[in-house]
């Protein structure tokens, strides 16, 4: 660490410094940087070359000026001190207290960039996640080291339902050490103090850590947060053999600083304003989800982006989607019918599902019943569609009962209380019962066998072969 | 004579002092020896694209040339292999440095120590050209290591060894008139320009994939090219790895670029306890694995690409069908894109770089059946998944890769949502070989296999037709004729061409099973169609045994399919023959 104070800045931006004079400035390198009112900030250096350093500021520039303003090189680029102490706490957006508790002493300091795990020492996620919500656990299975993002809309209950989750959460016959880290992105107050008290009043706080950065707090601590979040959880998860679930909301903001900086530094744009590179930037967060062979703990992730005007191809949710396991979507038509959790199976995906079901860790039918759902379903959309065109008249027999079977999904599958904790027995018994309003010979997803044993339709005596068998 | 560090931007590093630089030399950057190669030389100058994070790297660091350029070693010990995009071999990176990637991490890219028994299928003295076979190494029970003359060395072969070797042990010498040329068991090529081949072939036979929607409606011949565009979660990469296990290329290439870590970590976990459906030998035994996760570099991401190519060019040369799968080509563009604005080039449409046509044309022009140097017949087949952005294919990756192949997989998202897999849509894929291959088809699938792809196409055609005149109308109001034209749309959408990845039987059909299986659908239609001439109602026709029965038919074995088929045949005669009953 030196201790020269560069006073050499001779252009600010509304977040960039051009310190001149700076002989060996390294790439990533922390910054502190004082006013000449007493303020100090912390930066980064985004491009160093001999005798210039640019440097992004992670404060607002406001009242900054050229011969009052100096720059210190801290020598390493952005650390953490990591320890289990922090559980229970709340920190900002830099990794400071703000629950006036002291500042973590004594734990590891590890640089918040992390590493790249090596695709050859990844554990393929396979554990069952019951979230006691249907629409996820038996169409869109979570499973232990996934990373499943949640896209919303603005005014949608996207935090209920990740309060929800991280509250449910469990793995069926186990009782491992399980610790929520909370990255609250550019949030406003009213959001974090709905997961402060969700997480109090539930007495998960203490195996929780809060990142918390407020729409009021400067925009490119937003950029680092999420590190932090991922820094906390890495040591929890592969030091502490705990398996940590990381809520990360709202990625949008975390994208719209990246914009910012992007502009600041006069970048060539990509899509909609977003840099070129907001993919691999995406990765570096979202690629830190996972397990490690060997090793106990994992990091589940459950990022939450608002997508703008709802819009699924938006680069936000889109390069989110390339970079992740499946997505929940949330639909702003059944959320207006009143229902919640007002999931969207069908553009909603699980890609780590399969891993995680069927005998021997939910059951044998797990995965036809959800494909037969989803075939369901989305045939009773089409017709939904059709019946505003031709009206229902036109409809045959087979398709007023995909209307029905639409309908009731909606109401009685989809929907759950924000306190009710759905096992996944009674989910896969449900939609055995949503099924047999359907014809059983059209049942071309469900398996002959399963049907005889699990399938609510009525033979010739009018009994239900299940209850037979 | 090293140079030094003058600028760094991300993975671009402005090298100031470097003694005559040579474009697309490779340096090792700063105290830890990053990677990285020459991409640009302006005035003394040399701008670098590093492979490695260049977080903490400084100006005044040392840059040393190692005046090679970017290459990857070829010989036995590849297959079986998982490397990341500058062929580092991910297992043995972690024996040396753990779980996460260290930068400047190093490792020999092919095992030094392992013994190889090298046997010489030439005669001292014989006048040997440019890729000639000197000897064979058994490299895994699949595959016999051709081990060849170097490219540029003619000349007569002596000092023969036959023996157990390693892989940097000299097997021959080549007298060539320039002096005496060592060949060891393996080689080096630099991955940026192609291994020369005699001549390019006309392709002839289909890549047979066991996927029904590929084989039957859109298939890629060996030595082709095809695109698999889709937004996410429309299955492109399932249909890759269906593709890397199940189709009949003897060398598999898969080359996951810019994509998840977990999906890697599947592949590794699977693919060693798959078995080759032709030989029973493990998969593993044939295939390739490049690796470079989204989160890993940037710059090596871009490097994958060719890492992989050359590494196919190599098996080719030996005469294997080799099949290589890159997903996804677009993250390897957007690293072009990123380092081109790094760079602050001039972007061309959506901030791509203006050759980005070039060079996803020059790849996919490394595909090919090729007369090779040494008079053998060897391919390459290229399957590239594009990811466009919100699935609009009218962007510039997507439009330069569908120029540049042959062979176009529309995935449809409407049919993922509904769960229809592959979500191949059947009315805007195409593929151009479709009638080089007839010939093939008639040959070995079946005499009547003109006919038989045709009607069924023509079917999901007039599918598509009448479902417009029915939004329009209503279904009661179109003539009976017109139903049943749904009914086969229906059973050849459910009955073949759904096909489940992940179901053990339907996994994979072999060609035999798919024509007994679409042939079986289109006798059905006739049978269908004559029964109602005759009065038969179409719900009797829609219930009968014949249609119940083909729509299992994807889940019997294939050892059992002949006999099936019978039993089938024997059902769709009886509906042929069905007397409409009389109206008491």
């Amino acid at each position: 660490m030196s201790d020269i104070y560069y006073k050499t800045i001779d252009k600010i931006t509304n977040v960039l410094l051009f310190v001149r004079g700076v002989g060996d400035a390294a790439y990533g390198e922390i910054v502190n940087i004082k006013l000449d009112d007493g303020r100090t900030l912390s930066g980064q250096v985004l491009d160093s070359r001999d005798g210039l350093a640019i440097v992004q500021s992670f404060g607002d520039t406001r009242s900054m000026n050229l011969g009052g303003t100096s720059v210190r090189f801290s020598g390493s680029p952005a650390t953490l001190n990591v320890s289990t102490e922090m559980l229970g706490r709340i920190f900002d957006g830099m990794g400071r207290p703000r629950d006036g508790g002291m500042a973590i002493h004594g734990g590891e300091s590890v640089p918040i960039g992390g590493s790249a795990i090596n695709p050859y020492s990844r554990e393929e996620p396979a554990e069952f996640i019951q979230t006691g919500i249907s629409t996820i656990d038996c169409m869109n299975t979570l499973v232990r080291g996934q990373k499943l993002p949640i896209f919303s809309g603005a005014g949608m209950p996207h935090n209920r339902l990740a309060a929800q989750i991280a509250r449910q959460a469990k793995l069926l016959n186990s009782s491992d050490r399980f610790a929520v880290v909370f990255g609250g992105i550019g949030i406003n107050s009213e959001e974090a103090n709905f997961f402060k008290n969700e997480f109090e009043s539930t007495g998960a706080l203490e195996n929780t850590v809060m990142f918390l950065n407020l729409s009021s707090e400067p925009s490119m601590e937003r950029i680092i947060l999420p590190r932090l979040a991922l820094t906390t959880a890495e040591y929890l998860a592969y030091k502490e053999d705990m398996h940590v679930l990381v809520v990360l909301t709202d990625m949008t903001n975390y994208c719209e600083a990246l914009r910012e900086v992007s502009a600041a530094r006069e970048e060539v744009p990509g899509r909609r304003g977003f840099p070129g590179y907001m993919y691999t930037d995406l990765s570096t967060i979202y690629e830190r989800a996972g397990k490690i062979k060997g090793r106990k703990g994992s990091i589940t992730q459950l990022p939450i982006l608002t997508m703008p005007s709802d819009d699924i191809t938006n680069p936000i949710p889109d390069l989110t989607g390339y970079i992740t396991e499946g997505q929940i979507v949330l639909s702003r038509e059944i959320y207006r019918k009143g229902i919640y959790p007002n999931v969207n199976v069908l553009p909603s995906l699980s890609r780590l599902m399969n891993q995680g079901i069927g005998k021997g860790s939910t059951r044998e039918d797990h995965r036809n019943v959800a494909d037969q759902l989803y075939a369901a379903y989305a045939r009773g959309i089409d017709v939904r569609n059709l019946v505003e065109i031709v009206g229902d008249e036109a409809l045959t027999d087979s398709d007023k009962r995909y209307l029905r079977f639409s309908n009731e999904f909606e109401r009685r599958f989809v929907k759950q209380d924000y306190y009710e904790e759905r096992g996944i027995e009674s989910t896969l018994a449900l939609g055995w019962e949503l099924l047999s309003g359907l014809n059983v010979s059209e049942m071309k997803r469900l398996k002959p066998e399963q049907i005889e044993r699990y399938g609510r339709w009525k033979d010739a005596e009018g009994e239900h072969k299940a209850d037979k068998a | 004579m090293s140079g030094i560090v003058f600028r760094v931007s991300g993975p671009v590093v402005i090298v100031d002092g470097l003694d005559n630089p040579s474009m697309y030399d490779v340096v090792k950057v700063g105290s830890h020896g990053l990677i990285g190669e020459i991409i640009k030389l302006d005035n003394g100058r040399a701008i670098v694209q590093v492979y490695e994070d260049t977080t903490g790297i400084r100006p005044g660091e040392p840059v040393e040339n190692t005046r090679s350029q970017l290459s990857v070693k070829l010989g036995p010990g590849l297959l079986g292999s998982i490397y990341d995009g500058i062929q580092r071999p991910l297992d043995r990176i972690q024996a040396a440095s753990g779980d996460f990637i260290e930068r400047g991490a190093t490792a020999e890219p092919i095992d030094t120590e392992r013994r190889w028994h090298f046997v010489p299928t030439v005669k001292e003295g014989a006048e040997l050209g440019p890729g000639s076979v000197i000897g064979e190494v058994q490299e895994t029970s699949l595959i016999k290591h051709r081990v060849m003359v170097p490219i540029g060395v003619r000349g007569k072969v002596y000092g023969l060894r036959e023996g157990d070797l390693t892989v940097d042990e000299r097997v021959a010498l080549i007298r060539s008139t320039g002096g005496d040329i060592e060949v060891r068991l393996s080689q080096r090529w630099n991955v940026r320009s192609h291994r020369p081949v005699i001549d390019k072939l006309a392709p002839h036979m289909p890549l047979i994939t066991g996927q029904r929607v590929i084989d039957t409606f859109f298939p890629v011949a060996k030595g082709g090219s095809a695109a698999v565009p889709g937004p996410f979660g429309s299955g492109k990469t399932v249909i890759q790895q269906q593709l890397a296990k199940w189709s009949d290329a003897d060398v598999i290439v898969y080359v996951g670029c810019g994509e998840r870590g977990n999906e890697m970590a599947d592949i590794l976990m699977t693919f060693p306890e798959l078995e080759d459906p032709k030989s029973g030998k493990p998969l593993m035994d044939r295939t390739i694995l490049i690796a470079n996760t989204s989160n890993m570099p940037v710059a090596a991401r871009e490097a994958s690409i060719y890492t992989g190519i050359t590494i196919a060019e190599y098996y080719r040369d030996m005469g294997y069908s080799v099949a290589l799968m890159a997903d996804s080509t677009s993250r390897w563009a957007e690293a072009l894109r990123e380092i081109s604005g790094r760079l602050e080039e001039m972007p061309g449409e959506e901030g791509y770089p203006a050759y980005l046509g070039r060079k996803i044309a020059e790849f996919y022009e490394r595909a090919g059946m090729a007369k090779l140097m040494n008079g053998g017949v060897g391919s390459i087949t290229v399957i590239g998944a594009v990811s466009p952005p919100g699935g609009d294919v009218s962007e510039p990756v997507s439009q330069n890769t569908l120029r540049a192949t042959r062979v176009f997989w529309a995935l449809d998202s409407s049919l993922a949502n509904s769960r229809h897999f592959p979500s191949i849509n059947w009315l805007n894929s195409y593929s151009l070989y479709t009638d080089d291959l007839m010939g093939w088809y008639e040959k070995n699938a079946g005499e009547d296999w003109r006919s038989v792809y045709g009607s069924s196409m023509r079917t999901l055609q007039r599918e598509a037709e009448i479902n417009d005149v029915v939004q329009l109308v209503g279904y009661d109001a179109i003539p009976d004729e017109d139903k049943l034209v749904l009914e086969v749309a229906r059973s050849i959408r459910e009955d073949f061409l759904q096909q489940s990845a992940f179901d053990e039987v339907d996994t994979f059909s072999s060609m035999h099973k798919q024509y007994l299986m679409i042939r079986s659908i289109m006798d059905f239609n006739s049978a269908a169609a004559e029964a109602i001439g005759r009065g038969v109602q179409l719900k009797d026709v829609r219930d009968s045994e014949a249609l119940r029965m083909i729509a299992r038919m994807k889940f019997v074995k294939e050892g059992e399919i002949d006999g099936y088929n019978e039993s089938v045949r024997d059902e769709i005669e009886r509906l042929r023959k069905r007397e409409a009953e009389s109206v008491i």
